[in-house]
């Protein structure tokens, strides 16, 4: 069931839709001649984000975000299924990964490693605005004063090299080079998770201020649930490469559905020991060998027969914003 | 804390050496955990608190030293205790679990065979019946199929089983002493749940004490009894753990939980810009003067430049180090 072709959905105000989206890793077989196996990363997810709007990404290692996030960014080629940027399928042939660079851009965990510490914060910034046809000198020393002032540096900083800067001064250098080019969509891969605690909240006030003054759309990928409660619109929660639920963040946070959304969120140490909710055992399974029928039946609470038999179960909408995963979703209200 | 507490730690100092010169990367951190008692101790990277708890055990290595202060486990300065002797006590009566099981556990064993040295260093077991006992262990840390799990190796094992071999070795020997430091950040968060679970039941079984290490303060809250803050190498505030939350005394603390996007206060208060505190972490080497918080503090007066805070206990329980506390 396509997930967005509802009446509530204008088209113009998506920035962003994603199709059946699958994207399969092969594996072994070769010499002898063993079977070749393959990896379900990304298993048929559909997804749109609306203009302004962020949407967060949730799930565990191995779920699959980073793959679909990387699909998204056009870094990984799917094995089926459109990617649409603004309206454009951004695999078709004769795309201009140019074109692509200037409506989707990423902002990395990990800003000790995503910066080059060879180049000073201007080469950073320089190289893709001259690579987009920037070539007027002035420009250019415009363009990266401005950038920087909007994410909280001075522009004389711009001669600095990533080395003499603190943790979160140095993420929001990887913000500026993300919107140096002015893109539409940008994708947050847990952009606060590898900062101190006590500057996470500048750079998710950062973040925040940045999508309104400069009209950006987020796809936001984080395992720290507080942030997503605060920062997204909707969210989405895939489990094996699947998206099983998925609406609007208060939907989500106060009437998820999902045993496994409830399971997450139950699973977040509450520090005053309060928060109800039933914890999960077991780790996610093997990829390479999902269990039949449901995914989530080895772990789930709430498990019964039918769960065990194929088929998986489909994406259900319970609400126009909110669909489910789950054979039992109707009872489990 | 009483007398007969299990560890007391008074006016530990831990210094950084940089060339000819000491940095106090720990200075004048007291606290003392009583049998049986769960005490975390939260803070920021280079705050101090892994240091702390490798200092515990004797595992500090240049360019970190001892620089002073008192180690008193179950009344007996251990601080000084030669290489042997700390041997003999650690693993045995006080044992650790690290953040990533991974670099903790030896790749070319078999985990049994890990658990097992447990029994045969600290307890004169044969190999024969430790192997025995390493099983009883696994199982012990509900790991399924312990019988086959001993013979695998580190890499054929996830990251929480992992983590359950790790704990299954802490308390092998029935500690009265566990040290987690961030145990469960590498993982998951429904595997990070079971292991916390993990721990406290264990032990609360065993009745060991537990000093818990996190830069995550929810989790800290949500498993201890008792909290130590620490910034910059200080304690700057002791409390108990909900308490931290619900009255925070020290500037720090208070800006901490005010900058948290906490799960469900969204959904209970609506969204409003969070909190920040302003500034950077400082490095060991630059720790200000005065009052190690004070470039950041909004409190800040004269006094907290010129002058590092005392400690002051607090009425409704407590202490905390600064000049113009609530």
């Amino acid at each position: 069931m396509p997930e967005n072709d509802d009446m509530t959905l204008k088209v113009e105000e998506l920035i962003l839709k994603v199709e059946d989206l699958a994207v399969h890793f092969p594996l072994g077989g070769g010499l002898f001649g063993g079977a070749r196996r393959t990896v379900h990363a990304v298993d048929g997810v559909d997804l749109h984000l609306r203009k302004g709007e962020c949407l967060g990404l949730v799930g565990e290692s191995g779920c699959g975000k980073s793959t679909l996030a990387l699909s998204i960014l056009g870094l990984q080629a799917p094995t089926r299924g459109r990617v649409l940027l603004d309206g454009v399928d951004i695999a078709a042939p004769g795309v201009d990964r140019k074109a692509r660079a200037r409506i989707v851009q990423m902002v990395f965990q990990d800003p000790y490693s995503s910066l080059n510490p060879r180049q000073t914060v201007r080469k950073t910034l320089e190289a893709p605005l001259r690579l987009h046809g920037v070539g007027n000198d002035s420009e250019v020393e415009d363009r990266i004063a401005e950038i920087l002032r909007h994410v909280g540096l001075r522009p004389e900083q711009a001669a600095r090299y990533p080395h003499e800067f603190s943790g979160g001064q140095r993420q929001r250098i990887g913000i500026a080079r993300a919107l140096i080019l002015k893109p539409k969509i940008v994708v947050l891969d847990e952009p606060v998770s590898a900062l101190d605690v006590s500057i996470r909240a500048q750079i998710i006030n950062l973040l925040l201020e940045l999508k309104e003054t400069m009209e950006l759309s987020y796809i936001m990928i984080s395992h720290d649930l507080g942030v997503v409660e605060h920062m997204s619109d909707r969210v989405a929660v895939m489990y094996l490469g699947r998206i099983v639920e998925t609406g609007d963040w208060h939907t989500i946070f106060t009437k998820p559905r999902h045993p496994y959304t409830r399971a997450l969120i139950a699973a977040i140490p509450d520090p005053f020991g309060e928060r109800p909710g039933v914890k999960i055992s077991g780790e996610l399974p093997n990829p390479l060998e999902p269990p039949i029928g449901c995914r989530f039946h080895p772990r789930c609470p709430e498990v019964r027969d039918i769960c065990r038999q194929p088929p998986t179960p489909e994406l259900e909408r319970l609400e126009p914003e909110h669909a489910v995963r789950c054979l039992r979703a109707a009872e489990l209200a | 804390m009483s007398g007969d507490a299990l560890l007391q730690v008074e006016n530990l100092r831990l210094d950084l050496i940089v060339g000819q010169r000491r940095f106090g990367a720990v200075k004048d951190v007291t606290f003392a955990i009583g049998r049986g008692e769960t005490f975390g101790l939260v803070g920021e990277s280079g705050c101090g608190k892994s240091i702390t708890a490798l200092a515990l055990i004797g595992l500090l290595r240049r360019p970190l030293a001892f620089g002073g202060g008192r180690i008193l486990f179950k009344g007996r300065e251990i601080q000084d205790l030669s290489d042997g002797e700390m041997r003999k006590l650690r693993g045995n009566a006080i044992s650790m679990i690290f953040q990533e099981p991974m670099t903790a556990l030896n790749p070319l064993s078999p985990v049994g065979r890990q658990i097992a040295e447990m029994f045969v260093l600290h307890k004169g077991a044969t190999w024969h019946e430790a192997e025995r006992q390493a099983v009883e262990a696994l199982a012990n840390v509900r790991v399924p199929a312990p019988d086959r799990r001993v013979r695998d190796y580190p890499h054929q094992l996830s990251g929480g089983m992992r983590q359950r071999v790790m704990i299954a070795i802490a308390l092998a020997c029935r500690p009265d002493l566990l040290l987690a430091d961030e145990p469960t950040t590498a993982l998951d968060v429904t595997v990070q749940a079971e292991i916390l679970e993990l721990i406290r039941d264990l032990s609360a079984a065993q009745g060991t004490a537990v000093l818990m290490i996190s830069h995550d303060l929810g989790l800290i809250a949500n498993m201890c009894a008792r909290v130590g803050v620490m910034y910059a190498g200080r304690l700057v505030e002791e409390r108990a753990a909900q308490e931290v939350f619900r009255t925070p005394s020290h500037p720090y603390t208070s800006g901490l939980v005010a900058s948290l996007p906490l799960l469900g206060a969204r959904a209970s208060h609506g969204r409003s810009r969070l909190k920040e505190i302003a500034g950077v972490v400082p490095a060991v080497t630059a720790f200000p003067e005065g009052c190690r918080f004070n470039p950041r503090c909004q409190a800040r007066t004269e006094i907290c430049i010129a002058q590092d805070p005392e400690e002051t206990a607090l009425a409704r329980g407590g202490r905390v180090r600064c000049h113009h506390h609530a």
